[in-house]
């Protein structure tokens, strides 16, 4: 039962975008078909779609660690922007440009400053009782004026015309495509992993199980002796690593450079995949594959059809109210009471 | 003087959009219901009443139609929260991802141009004063309104029996249930009223505080206006000096420059960010506090036992 919302929400959401596309005066099926089935009937479509869905899916991972304990990291876009910053820093500063150690300290550096974002929401949080959601928030806002101050000032390309950018990436700072024509990279193995390692932690370690109590019942957790700081901890700085990681991956994978717009709001759609997919690893990937669809399918009728990409984050919103409307019915049964007014007659027939 | 009289007046004019949303958002909250989408509703509020002005229609209309859309996008969320009894935080969070949607959607053919900004009101011999009058008399009407709202608001809370009652529902809905209130109209009633003065807040930026359309264009004030409430431990005096405080920040930012601070625009830009944390913080660490303000029942669907 819990895997039908997800796939009721995607019917309705569907329905939803026809009748959509039909009140814009586009032949619905048509449109449907650039949206969700042209992009992936090639081979440079099937590649951007796995490209895409990894940071999505590898970012709903940490997510879903604290989502699960009730530890609200919705600031993930802030966490990848910082771990692109770290990244690319490495790899455009790092004395020797061609060492092979330069893609593996630049993951550290991701990866770390992710996490160094996220901790201080987790420290506030765990420390001073200030609510995480506002804080994580608020700590994207920065780092993304931050990166804006990095890429218009100090570290712009001085050979780069004067457009806000920093260098390229030197070669060994970059992840290799499989195969020159298409831009998919090894880092989609580092989501692989990260999904395995999820999985493992939620479902087969005592310390996962105790983040899940924490989460459905924080009273029976304080009972039983789990501690609410580290399940704020460990929730916070999962989904700060795998933020961290995914804006290296990005940096040194399909971007290359840093700009003032390095990430078409995968934090945010992260937050969605990680609700579709149940907060479970599997479940994840699937949802994952279907929002890099979502962003795919924007890009594609944004060319063809001249439509806003707006509409994603339409149909982000849409998927995430049918999943949550779909829910309902699920965990609750539906009874006709009849009104008050027999229970009044109750009473005066007494 | 004249720098005095900038800083004083665009401190006022930045802040009455949080002045609106928070002060929304505290009604929603005193009635136990966390509507995160705030950020939505404005966006949508700020492109409708956009949208109604290049359509020619009055300035009047145009920022009803703008808290008419806030309206809308908050009955989205009421459905969900109030009736198909789901995470609140869940589905402010959608509100807030389709609100910006929505908003980009319906800003595709605005294009960049300002459109005319609503005007300051002219009250005869009081806007003329020397001093007082630029300083106090010359905003534009929704500056008035918003205090307007401070006051009213302020009264229906704690004046009013039916404040009395939406309070009770904030901090038990089980027995304001048994009592015989109908707590879930009550909260749809609360919500539709936060998303009205959200989508106003969205107007007022669109039509006057910067009259022109620009992606995302709220900018976080949505966010802020909740930390607000939060600072404001839910009372509305302290969100009108929250709001304030906020204001002064973000002409401090734009002004900055002016008074010859040496720092680069973007790293100004954080400071309400900066401050947003800051402020949290400082009000969080007093837990006996929050407790005795924070509405009971705060973001805890209720089904009414039959």
């Amino acid at each position: 039962m819990r895997i039908a919302a997800p796939v009721v929400a995607c019917v309705l959401t569907l329905i939803f975008g026809s009748l959509f596309f039909a009140s814009l005066g586009h032949d619905p099926l048509p449109t449907l078909y650039a949206f969700f089935v042209e992009p992936l009937s090639s081979l440079n479509g099937l590649s951007e779609w796995l490209l895409k869905a990894s940071p999505l899916i590898l970012i709903a991972c940490g997510l879903a660690v604290g989502f699960r304990a009730n530890v609200w990291n919705i600031g993930a876009e802030g966490q990848f922007t910082m771990g692109a910053i770290a990244a690319s820093g490495v790899g455009l500063f790092w004395p020797n440009p061609e060492s092979a150690l330069l893609l593996p300290l630049m993951l550290l550096a991701g990866m770390a400053a992710g996490m160094a974002w996220a901790a201080i929401p987790a420290f506030l949080r765990s420390r001073m009782n200030t609510n995480e959601i506002l804080v994580t928030l608020m700590m994207t806002y920065i780092a993304t004026l931050f990166l804006s101050y990095l890429v218009h000032g100090p570290w712009r390309d001085p050979a780069g015309f004067n457009y806000p950018q920093t260098a390229l990436l030197p070669a060994a700072a970059m992840f290799q495509s499989f195969d020159p024509a298409y831009r998919l990279n090894p880092s989609i193995f580092i989501t692989a992993v990260a999904v395995l390692l999820m999985w493992l932690f939620t479902d087969r370690s005592f310390l996962g199980y105790k983040m899940s109590v924490s989460g459905a019942a924080p009273l029976a957790a304080r009972y039983a002796g789990f501690r609410e700081s580290a399940a704020v901890w460990i929730g916070l700085l999962a989904g700060g690593a795998a933020a961290g990681i995914a804006g290296m991956a990005e940096a040194a994978g399909p971007l290359g450079q840093l700009s003032p717009q390095i990430s078409p709001g995968y934090g945010f759609a992260a937050i969605i995949v990680a609700f579709i997919g149940r907060l479970n690893a599997f479940g994840i990937v699937l949802s994952g594959l279907l929002m890099s669809l979502l962003f795919l399918g924007g890009e594609g009728v944004q060319m063809t059809l001249a439509l806003p990409s707006a509409l994603t984050r339409i149909f982000q919103g849409i998927l995430l109210f049918f999943l949550l409307a779909a829910d309902f019915f699920i965990f609750y049964r539906i009874r006709l009471v009849r009104p008050a007014k027999d229970a009044h007659a109750l009473e005066t027939a007494r | 003087m004249d720098l005095f009289i900038a800083i004083f007046t665009g401190t006022i004019v930045a802040a009455t959009p949080l002045i609106f949303a928070a002060l929304g958002e505290l009604v929603v909250e005193k009635s136990g219901v966390l509507n995160l989408g705030i950020e939505g509703m404005m966006l949508m509020g700020a492109a409708l009443a956009f949208w109604a002005v290049t359509a020619g229609y009055s300035m009047p209309v145009a920022i009803l139609a703008g808290a008419l859309a806030g309206a809308a996008a908050s009955l989205l969320f009421g459905v969900l929260a109030l009736t198909f009894l789901t995470n609140q935080y869940a589905a402010g969070l959608a509100l807030a991802i389709f609100g910006s949607g929505v908003s980009a959607f319906i800003g595709r053919s605005f294009g960049s141009d300002p459109i005319e900004a609503l005007h300051g009101v002219n009250i005869p011999v009081l806007s003329d004063l020397p001093v007082l009058g630029p300083l106090l008399f010359r905003f534009d009407p929704l500056v008035y309104l918003a205090l307007l709202m401070f006051a009213a608001i302020s009264w229906f809370l704690y004046r009013t029996k039916a404040g009395l009652i939406l309070r009770t529902i904030g901090e038990s809905p089980q027995t304001s249930h048994a009592i015989g209130y109908p707590v879930i109209r009550i909260r749809y009633i609360a919500v539709l009223f936060g998303g009205l003065m959200a989508g106003l807040a969205g107007a007022y930026l669109s039509v006057a505080y910067t009259p022109l359309w620009v992606e995302n264009m709220t900018a976080g004030k949505g966010w802020i206006a909740l930390a607000l409430v939060v600072f404001a431990t839910w009372r509305p005096l302290r969100v009108l000096l929250g709001a304030w405080l906020f204001g002064g920040m973000t002409i401090l930012q734009l002004q900055g420059q002016a008074l010859g601070l040496q720092v680069p625009s973007e790293l100004l830009s954080t400071l309400p960010y900066l401050a947003t944390i800051v402020v949290l913080v400082l009000i969080s660490r007093d837990r006996q506090m929050l407790a005795l303000h924070f509405p009971a029942s705060l973001a805890k669907p209720f089904r009414p036992a039959t």
